[in-house]
C-alpha cells in the first residue's frame, strides 16, 4: 500500500506492506536514530513525534502514520543540540543506544512543561529504559540545562 | 509475529462493525497488546477517521470516545476535578508517556483485561460503555459480554454524580502490569469499591460505608476471590486487598464533597 506523510518537514510517499511497523519503515528512509530495542513497548528507543506527540515507532503501523506529521531525531537537531551537551557534560550518554529515544521524549517533555520538577522529569521519561546510566546522570544533566536558563 | 494481510480506515462506524463481522479481521485501538501476539489478521480496522478521539461533555455526564488516549485521560482537566485525581493515578503507571499516548480507552476496555486499570476505575463509577449494535450497558455488565460478540465500541460513558473517588495499585516493579488495583467511589448511592487484576477481572462491591475503612476493607476482601500468578500469589493478593482498600477509603475520606 501507498503511504504520505510529511517526515521531518518533508512530504515523503513510499510504498510499505499492511504489516510493516513505522520504525522499519522510517529506517528505510533512512532516519537511522529510531532505534530497535526490546520490541516490547516498554523502553523508549523507538520514540518519535506524530503530529507532536511522542510514540513508539516499534508498536505504530505505518499505515496508521499515513497522512500524519513525522518527526524523528533528524529533523530536530538544533532543537535537541540546546541540551544535549548538558546531558553529555554529565557523562549521561554512555553506550549512547538510548540516546535518540532519550532526547525526543526530553524534547516533548520541555516542550510541554518547559520548567519540570525533578520528580515531573522522572515521572515523563519513566518509559525511556537506559542500562548504562542509572537514570541520575541524564536527571543532572537535564536539570544543569534547565538552570542554565535561569 | 503479528501478520497483517489488509489495512482498512472506514469511513463510518457501519462499515468498521459490518468489516469486524469476519472472524480473521480485528479492530485496532493502541495496538500494544495486538502487537505482542503471535497472529495472523486479515483486515486491521483502524478507527482513526470515525472522530472517536474526542472528550465531550453535558451536564450529566463524559462521553469518551474510543480512540481516546489513556494520556489524554490523564491530561484531562475535567475527569480530574470529577475524580479528585484518580483518573490521572489509574494510568500514570502505565509503562511511560509515549505507551500513553498510543493507548486507547476502547482498546484498554473492550480487552476486558484483568490487568486493566482503567477498568477498575470506570467500573466503580458506574461507567457505561456504548457498543455500535449492542447499545448501552453498564462497564459491569460489559465484563459479562460473552467474547464472541463482536461489536465496535463507540465511547465509555461516565456519569457526573460522582463525590469523591480515590484509585490505589500494587506493582513489583514500576511501570510493571499491576498485582492489584483497586477503585472506590462515592455517589447518591453509596461508596462502590471495585478490585482488578485479582489476576482475573475487576468486580466491584456496592452498597459500603465510606466511615470505618478497616473494617469495610476486611469486608470487601471476603466476599472477593483471588488466584495466583506468575506476579504474586492468592495469598499475597488478599493481604493487599486488604490494604489497598482501606488506604483508599482513607484518600477518598479526606477529600472535600
Amino acid at each position: 500500500m501507498e503511504i504520505k506523510l510529511n517526515l521531518n518537514g518533508r512530504a515523503v510517499t513510499a510504498s510499505a506492506a499492511p504489516d510493516t511497523m513505522l520504525i522499519d519503515f522510517l529506517r528505510e528512509q533512512g532516519c537511522l536514530s529510531v532505534k530497535r530495542g526490546y520490541e516490547t513497548s516498554n523502553c523508549g528507543l523507538c520514540t518519535v513525534m506524530m503530529d507532536g506527540k511522542p510514540i513508539l515507532s516499534c508498536s505504530t503501523l505505518a499505515a496508521r502514520a499515513d497522512g500524519h506529521e513525522v518527526y524523528t531525531l533528524e529533523g530536530l537537531q538544533a532543537e535537541a543540540e540546546e541540551f544535549a551537551s548538558f546531558v553529555a557534560n554529565q557523562g549521561a550518554d554512555q553506550c549512547g543506544f538510548c540516546n535518540p529515544g532519550f532526547v525526543m521524549n526530553t524534547i516533548a517533555l520541555l516542550r510541554e512543561n518547559p520548567d519540570p520538577t525533578d520528580d515531573e522529569i522522572r515521572a515523563f521519561l519513566s518509559g525511556n529504559l537506559c542500562r548504562c546510566s542509572g537514570y541520575e546522570s541524564q536527571l543532572r544533566g537535564i536539570r544543569a540545562y534547565l538552570d542554565s536558563r535561569k | 509475529m503479528l501478520r497483517i494481510k489488509e489495512y482498512i480506515r472506514p469511513q463510518s462506524l457501519e462499515e468498521a462493525y459490518q468489516l469486524c463481522q469476519k472472524k480473521g479481521n480485528v479492530v485496532l485501538g493502541g495496538m500494544l497488546w495486538l502487537k505482542m501476539q503471535n497472529r495472523s489478521v486479515n483486515t486491521a480496522i483502524d478507527l482513526q477517521d470515525l472522530g472517536l478521539d474526542k472528550i465531550e461533555e453535558n451536564d450529566e455526564e463524559y462521553r469518551i470516545g474510543a480512540m481516546v488516549t489513556l494520556r489524554q485521560l490523564e491530561q484531562h482537566a475535567g475527569l480530574e476535578r470529577l475524580t479528585h485525581g484518580a483518573m490521572a493515578e489509574a494510568v500514570r503507571h502505565i509503562v511511560g508517556v509515549q505507551f500513553r499516548n498510543l493507548a486507547t480507552i476502547g482498546g484498554s476496555i473492550y480487552g476486558r483485561f484483568g490487568f486493566s486499570d482503567v477498568l477498575t476505575l470506570f467500573m466503580a463509577m458506574g461507567a457505561k460503555v456504548e457498543l455500535y449494535n449492542g447499545g448501552v450497558m453498564s462497564v459491569e455488565a460489559f465484563t459479562h459480554l460473552p467474547r464472541e460478540i463482536r461489536d465496535i465500541l463507540v465511547a465509555v460513558i461516565v456519569p457526573k454524580d460522582v463525590k469523591r473517588a480515590a484509585y490505589q495499585s500494587q506493582r513489583n516493579a514500576s511501570t510493571d502490569f499491576p498485582v492489584l488495583t483497586c477503585a472506590v467511589c462515592e455517589t447518591d448511592e453509596g461508596v462502590t469499591c471495585a478490585v482488578g487484576a485479582r489476576p482475573a477481572l475487576a468486580v466491584c462491591v456496592k452498597g459500603l460505608p465510606a466511615d470505618a475503612p478497616e473494617e469495610t476493607a476486611e469486608t470487601v476482601t471476603e466476599q472477593l476471590q483471588f488466584g495466583s500468578s506468575l506476579r504474586a500469589g492468592e495469598e499475597y493478593r488478599r493481604r493487599i486487598c486488604r490494604v489497598l482498600v482501606r488506604r483508599a477509603l482513607e484518600a477518598m475520606n479526606a477529600q472535600e464533597v
